[in-house]
């Protein structure tokens, strides 16, 4: 009978493809080039967002789009109409965007002559979050109709963002989404957490969320 | 949802350990994942039965110890434990504060294996 021996591994899951996403995010630097990992539920107007993001800055900064879909080029056609440079990921039912995916992606884009670049990732709350894209700075939408209770539901998503913008603002009158009840519960997960609420129907808060942007692009570049 | 992507990084971190150790056949692996994951347990283990067909690692148990979500409040400085972030509230329960950082709960490794 052979002897059972404990071996010590002590390494992270997924720690190859961290390893990838750091290295992206170092190539991206290099180049002065900041993204934006943008997650959310399906319908929580993350398209909508990246189009308001760039009538607001495309006057001053070059920027492209890396658009992730299980299976559509829907909204890589929206960007396009913009005359944006995007570039659609389809993830084959995938549920989520890997660091592999990005590298390829980003491999088609012109980023020696680019500022920003937005990516919206696979609608969903929960996959995304396990995940390093090799971005800046995660942001994730939870829209008021999706309900104040996703912090709760979803925890591990607002730990690992930067940003939290609570959208579709001007449903608020129709709901009982409490905002207060969110920004208790989303900085309980995240101290640091920034919350932008926001209609991009209304522009309610838009302003402040590109102010927001704009100042951590101006960081980026001189840190 | 995303379990065999997971399953694809323990099956390739445990075979090359196995290989580094002469190893024969991986008994049990022993992982360590905090309370904020949904992974699923049953299903990283027949995900993981399905990879590692026909490798050392074949038949081999997952045995997960889920570290528990537990918070710190930064005004009063104890530790709670969070067992339902839908039932409880996630502020501290001694001083109410709203100040509080995660602890644990977002680990995502493994630990070691037994193996012949």
């Amino acid at each position: 009978m052979q002897e059972i021996q404990l071996i010590e591994i002590k390494e992270e899951i997924l720690a190859e493809i961290k390893g990838l996403a750091d290295q992206i995010r170092e190539n991206l630097s290099e180049k002065k080039v900041f993204m934006l990992n943008i997650m959310g539920s399906p319908g929580a107007g993350k398209t909508s967002l990246i189009l308001k993001t760039i009538q607001h800055l495309t006057d001053h900064l070059r920027i492209a789009v890396v658009e992730a879909d299980i299976d559509s080029m829907v909204d890589s056609q929206k960007v396009a109409a913009l005359g944006i440079p995007v570039v659609q990921i389809q993830t084959g039912g995938f549920c989520h965007v890997d660091a592999s995916m990005v590298e390829k992606a980003l491999d088609t884009l012109p980023l020696d002559n680019l500022d920003l670049v937005l990516l919206e990732n696979v609608g969903n709350l929960v996959c995304p979050a396990e995940t390093d894209t090799g971005s800046h700075l995660n942001i994730t939408l939870l829209s008021v109709p999706e309900g104040d209770d996703k912090p709760l539901k979803y925890p591990l998503i607002f730990t690992i963002s930067d940003v939290l913008v609570v959208s579709k603002l001007d449903y608020l009158d129709l709901d009982d989404f409490d905002l207060e009840r969110v920004k208790t519960r989303a900085t309980a997960m995240n101290q640091n957490i920034k919350i932008f609420p926001l209609s991009c129907k209304t522009m309610v808060g838009i302003k402040d969320w590109i102010v927001c942007l704009e100042q951590e692009i101006s960081i980026f570049r001189n840190p | 949802m995303h379990e065999l992507y997971v399953t694809k990084s323990i099956q390739q971190i445990v075979l090359k350990h196995a290989q580094k150790n002469g190893i024969k056949k991986v008994i049990t692996v022993n992982l360590e994942i905090g309370a904020l994951s949904d992974l699923q347990d049953e299903w990283l283990q027949r995900y993981f039965d399905r990879l590692s067909l026909g490798t050392v690692v074949e038949g081999a148990r997952l045995r997960i110890r889920r570290v528990p979500a537990v918070f710190q409040c930064c005004e009063c400085q104890q530790t709670y434990q969070i067992h339902s972030f839908y039932v409880q509230s996630l502020t501290c329960p001694h001083c109410s504060s709203a100040k509080v950082t995660l602890q644990t709960g977002r680990e995502f490794r493994i630990l070691n294996m037994e193996a012949e």
